[in-house]
């Protein structure tokens, strides 16, 4: 009764006090982290290069981190922190596979993305530990058993429909938009027009304009109207100080303005095989634990 | 002229109607129920790996009757509360939904306590997957349960600050009720207890009062 209560004060002292000495999570600059020199550079090499070749293959990226301790907090809470931190995967797909490795707690845990629950799920993610990982880490042998894993995990993703990987870095509706690139190339179209028809006119069809494309490309009417308020706005507004003196280079400015609208949202792809950090997966504590 | 620029500056604000707090209590406000929404899902989806994990527990240790009673009475119990959206609004039934998925935890804890006395049901290829099934469970409720605790603290904090508080008022924002720290201490505790003794506790446990399940459990010490 005493231990219980004295745990039941510990625990809310330890929910209250904001100041947890969690451990500071460690970048993610790497596809496998090794804090405590475990793997040799080597095999971290080959499990690097190997993870690298899945995700430029699939689209899907798995991270590896061997740490020495997770405490104070339990491998499942540190796991969750470090998944969102780290954001690996890629943000719609949510394809982001965590293995961590906590060798003085003889604890590990494979945190799966939202979008490889269906795939990876918690029994699958627990057989792995328990049936391939674990008893290799019993023996010792770590890079056999975070090898073997990567493996089957890997085999297991592949069975899954994910996006093909040339998707990575394509941003999604709306929020990878290039904004202010959208608002000048209206801003120089208006300015184009309003000598032409007039300042209010000008306005109106900068922002009815500017408003049906980004209508047409997001879909999203609260941006659209948003859009459509702030051109036909900066028109009339920029028509005060007796005009921006604009005169015969209209034409190529509004050239350059529109240059903008087609180019600018579809950047290229990031380079396959090269490491470009997390790509805003997320998760939402699925996947299992386990000891060895 | 400056009159035109005022008036831009003013339709500008009333637009973005940013000054207020109006937008930023719409957003949280959805945001708290986007996440509450996920709290309900794990739950739910705890309450439907239960009957299966009693009916494999049973094959083992049939006798063990308290214990899978206890877990099945919290389960209905649990399952019997409606979590519609409107249950976030109010902090009576709000409190009685978490008692009552505080009590299905205890429940279920107790049972994984008893099965370590079963190692061939232990050994059981189906008990072990379920087993796996109902801990990531428990992870994901815990993850969407701090996740909703956030998103109710910034949403009460926007409630309750000034200028927005009088938005809030305006328009019939009130605080949302929280997970209780009291409770969470309760639902993350780890199972200290041995089921040895027989008296019946489980199932006459009130479940109208949010209390810490710890101080209900070490007597049954």
């Amino acid at each position: 009764m005493k231990a219980a209560l004295l745990t039941l004060a510990l625990l809310v002292a330890a929910g209250v006090t904001p100041a947890r000495a969690q451990i500071a999570l460690p970048p993610y600059e790497a596809r496998v982290t090794d804090l405590t020199g475990t793997l040799t550079a080597q095999q971290q090499a080959a499990l690097e290069e190997k993870l690298g070749a899945f995700e430029a293959r699939k689209g899907a990226q798995i991270a590896v981190l061997v740490l020495p301790t997770t405490e104070p907090e339990d491998i499942a809470q540190f796991g969750i922190r470090l998944a969102e931190a780290w954001k690996v995967g890629r943000a719609k797909p949510d394809d982001g596979v965590i293995l961590i490795v906590a060798k003085d707690d003889r604890e590990l845990r494979i945190e799966v993305g939202y979008g490889l629950e269906g795939a990876l799920t918690d029994v699958t993610s627990h057989r792995i530990i328990n049936e391939t990982i674990a008893p290799l880490f019993k023996q010792g042998d770590f890079y056999g058993g975070i090898n073997a894993g990567l493996d089957q995990m890997i085999r297991i993703i592949d069975g899954e429909a994910l996006p093909a990987p040339d998707q990575k870095w394509k941003p999604d509706p709306g929020g990878g938009l290039p904004w202010p690139l959208l608002l000048i190339g209206g801003f120089m179209l208006a300015s184009f027009l309003r000598p032409l028809i007039g300042r209010l006119p000008a306005a109106g069809v900068a922002g009815a304009g500017g408003a049906g494309l980004i209508w047409l490309i997001t879909s999203s009417v609260l941006g659209a109207a948003g859009a459509g308020v702030g051109l036909f706005l900066f028109t009339l507004l920029f028509g005060f100080g007796g005009g921006m003196g604009y005169g015969g280079g209209h034409v190529f400015r509004d050239r350059g303005g529109r240059g903008g609208f087609g180019g600018g949202g579809f950047g290229g792809g990031g380079g396959f095989g090269g490491f470009g950090g997390g790509g805003g997966g997320g998760f939402g504590g699925g996947g299992a634990s386990g000891r060895w | 002229m400056r009159k035109l620029v005022l008036g831009v500056v003013a339709v500008f604000a009333a637009f973005g109607t940013s000054g207020c707090g109006y937008n930023k209590l719409q957003s949280q406000d959805e945001a708290v129920k986007a996440a509450w929404s996920e709290v309900v899902n794990q739950y739910q989806r705890r309450a439907d790996l239960v009957p299966n994990l009693v009916a494999t527990v049973k094959g083992y240790a049939s006798h063990e009757e308290r214990v899978l009673v206890g877990v099945t009475e919290a389960r209905a119990k649990a399952t019997s509360i409606q979590a519609t959206p409107e249950l976030i609004n109010d902090p009576a039934a709000f409190a009685k939904f978490q008692a009552a998925q505080g009590e299905l935890t205890q429940a279920l804890k107790s049972l994984l306590v008893t099965v370590e006395r079963y190692p061939d049901l232990k050994a059981n290829e189906n008990f072990r997957d379920l087993s796996a099934q109902l801990e990531g469970t428990e992870n994901r409720i815990t993850v969407a349960r701090n996740r909703y605790i956030d998103s109710v603290r910034e949403f009460n904090v926007t409630v309750r600050q000034f200028p927005s508080n009088i938005t809030a008022n305006i328009f019939d924002f009130d605080v949302k009720p929280n997970f209780t720290v009291e409770n969470e201490a309760a639902i993350s505790a780890a199972p200290a207890v041995s089921f040895d003794s027989s008296t019946p506790s489980q199932s006459t446990t009130p479940v109208e009062t949010p209390q810490p399940a710890p101080a209900q459990n070490p007597p049954a010490n």
